[in-house]
């Protein structure tokens, strides 16, 4: 039982490893950094949770939405009303947020089957611009301008108890929601990582790939495609949720067209169709505003009048310039550069290596 | 009926402005059947470049000529160096690229000249004028009008000259121009320039309503996508109709209550997907046909 165990461990792929290390790194963080620094990896995440969504929509069913952030507005103002108005536990509201959003997902996609990609991005574009005045109109019932604003929650008392045990010092707010957010985008990522891998999985990148071929061997492209939406939506509105409860406040300002157009600057940077991708592409988009506006202003030889217009269109800049160069140059985003890398590393060094014991290599690897 | 009158004419001359707008998309979709989702954002940094030049002092009426020159230089450009590398790539990747367009440049925009709001001069007078009995004011009659000949000018061109046959030409029948001798890519940068330049007239038209600043056409150019959808994308004369006809639904659904001036904006969403959903190919598009 044990030996076969063992076995099992010894022989898993080098990916799973990956997978574990990362855990475990996500596991440790907030044990090392301060409390705020964990909140601000929480915010990272949640950007990680809803571009996994839209990962599963853009890069395996090669539908395009740049409305994704009125998902997330969707949940998230689920999650504020039930907990504000209905006063249920804010819990209880992320697996509702999500289902409710993943339905309405589900309908939108059905429309959205009738129109060819372009008018597609065109009619979610409209959707992501439109969301703040949407939002902001029955504001007996979400506040309108003024937004919504939710009490922190407290950690409960098993959290507080494991992390003081770990580090001497009592849980914060921060760091509770931080190891809800991993945990529940650990759970996520499973989901996301047997989908894709499985029927679903593949029936989508075959429409992906050739629509009538797919269609031709029997795959059901309308139930696959708006399944697509679903479950993206059903990602994005949990993190539309969680993105509520970080901040404590949701408005419609916390919901623009340049939210959408982040998620899919991570999609896209990150690597569509890869698994690992959301998660490099997700801290990428956090965290390039937040260092950049640190740094910027800490260089003396950088004028203050500079810094100041840096630290407002710094970010849009860069987004733009990063989103052109990797369509142009690395269509598969930061993972595809690595992996590349990666081959073209193992390649030579195995190269190499059969040259020193004086053997050809073999002769796969003359083929490209 | 006086206010309805009046609600109309200022509904055409935003249609007008919409107009000038969803030609522009027009024009690049019948070049490379893609839709430019930075047209607006190309539109305001052309009437930032407007607005220094008149603010350096020079005169509207030269400043204007001179920005489209610039814009339409831009609009090469930008089809030299950034669109012709990935010319034959799926359309997922276009687009994306011009969202990425549209975001540079709205960072450019603002780290160049901020994001403070700016009123710019409006070149008519403020005038009224009595249009059957409602009152209208000289700026809407300037922007029709200025509206009315850039798109005539716009369809001589394109229907009546050489350079616009073979326009048309490379973008219908890119092999077969080629073969006559069209340089092809060329024509497509001349369309990417027209383009800017057909644009930039509804930015430096809108830029007296509204503020100037970077996210100024952000609205814009959902009303001109809602435009060139209802005209049928590949249509220049179903953009202007369509322009005109959002103008003006806009206008007057905005007056009624229960939509008012915050959900105007909805109302072009609503026109565009009721347009994709009950007749995709728009008012004067034709139907598409796909080879499988």
């Amino acid at each position: 039982m044990l030996a076969s165990m063992l076995q099992r461990i010894r022989n898993a792929p080098p990916r799973y490893w990956l997978v574990v290390v990362v855990a475990l790194f996500f596991a440790g963080l907030p044990t090392v950094v301060s409390s705020f620094s964990a909140g601000l990896w929480a915010h990272a995440l949640i950007f990680v949770i809803a571009i996994m969504g839209l990962n599963i929509l853009i890069g395996y069913s090669g539908q395009l939405s740049l409305g994704h952030g009125a998902f997330m507005a969707l949940g998230a103002y689920t999650m504020a009303i039930l907990v504000s108005r209905y006063h249920v536990n804010y819990l209880a509201t992320i697996p509702i947020a999500g289902l409710l959003t993943g339905v309405v997902g589900f309908v939108f996609g059905i429309p959205a089957l009738r129109l060819s990609a372009l008018y597609l991005a065109l009619a979610t574009f409209a959707l992501a611009v439109v969301t703040p005045n949407f939002i902001a109109r029955p504001d007996k019932f979400t506040g309108g301008n003024h937004g919504i604003i939710l009490a922190a929650p407290d950690p409960p008392q098993f959290a507080k108890d494991a992390f003081a045990a770990v580090t001497g010092t009592p849980m914060t707010g921060d760091q509770w929601i931080y190891y809800l957010t991993a945990a529940i985008g650990a759970l996520l990522f499973w989901l996301a990582w047997n989908l894709v891998r499985h029927r679903a999985g593949r029936a989508m990148r075959a429409i992906r790939d050739g629509e009538v071929a797919a269609a031709a061997s029997g795959v059901n492209i309308a139930a696959y495609k708006t399944l697509a939406f679903g479950i993206s939506a059903f990602y994005a509105g949990i993190a539309g949720s969680l993105y509520g409860i970080v901040t404590g406040f949701v408005s419609p300002e916390t919901f623009p067209v340049t939210l959408s157009i982040a998620l899919l600057v991570g999609a896209v940077i990150g690597g569509l169709a890869s698994t690992a991708g959301p998660l490099l592409g997700g801290i990428f988009v956090y965290y390039l505003p937040i260092e950049s506006n640190q740094w910027v202003p800490s260089q003396s030889w950088i004028p203050g009048q500079i810094a100041s217009a840096v630290e407002k269109a710094g970010p849009a800049v860069t987004y733009g310039v990063v989103l052109i160069l990797i369509m142009i140059f690395a269509p598969n985003g930061i993972v595809g550069l690595i992996v590349a890398g990666y081959t073209r590393l193992r390649r030579r060094l195995r190269g190499v290596a059969d040259r020193d014991i004086g053997q050809m290599p073999p002769a796969s690897q003359t083929v490209p | 009926m006086q206010a309805l009158i009046q609600q109309v004419i200022s509904g055409i001359a935003s249609g007008g402005i919409f107009a000038s707008l969803a030609l522009a998309l027009v024009l690049i979709y019948n070049a490379m059947g893609l839709v430019n989702f930075a047209q607006g954002e190309m539109a305001m940094f052309a009437t930032f470049i407007a607005f220094t030049l008149i603010d350096r002092g020079l005169s509207y009426w030269i400043a204007f000529p001179v920005t489209l020159v610039i814009a339409f230089a831009g609009g090469v450009l930008i089809q030299r160096v950034v669109i012709r590398p990935v010319e034959r790539a799926p359309v997922l990747t276009l687009v994306i690229i011009t969202l990425g367009m549209a975001t540079l440049i709205n960072g450019l925009a603002g780290f160049i000249w901020g994001y403070v709001p700016r009123s710019i001069p409006s070149p008519f007078s403020v005038g009224t004028y009595s249009v059957l009995g409602a009152v209208v004011s000289y700026q809407d009659i300037g922007v029709i009008a200025i509206s009315a000949v850039v798109l005539l000018l716009i369809y001589l061109l394109l229907q009546r000259t050489t350079i616009g046959l073979t326009m048309r030409a490379a973008a219908h029948h890119p092999e077969a121009s080629r073969l006559l001798g069209v340089r092809v890519s060329w024509m497509l940068a001349l369309g990417w320039g027209l383009a800017a330049a057909v644009g930039a007239v509804s930015g430096i038209m809108v830029a007296p309503v509204l503020f100037l600043e970077p996210n100024m056409m952000q609205a814009i150019i959902v009303y001109a996508f809602a435009a060139a959808v209802l005209g049928g994308i590949e249509s220049p004369l179903g953009a202007v109709v369509g322009g005109v006809i959002v103008g003006v639904t806009v206008n007057l659904a905005g007056a009624l209550p229960f939509v008012g001036g915050d959900l105007e904006l909805a109302v072009a969403l609503a026109i565009i997907i009721a347009v994709l959903l009950v007749r995709p190919n728009g008012l004067f598009g034709r139907p598409s046909v796909r080879r499988v």
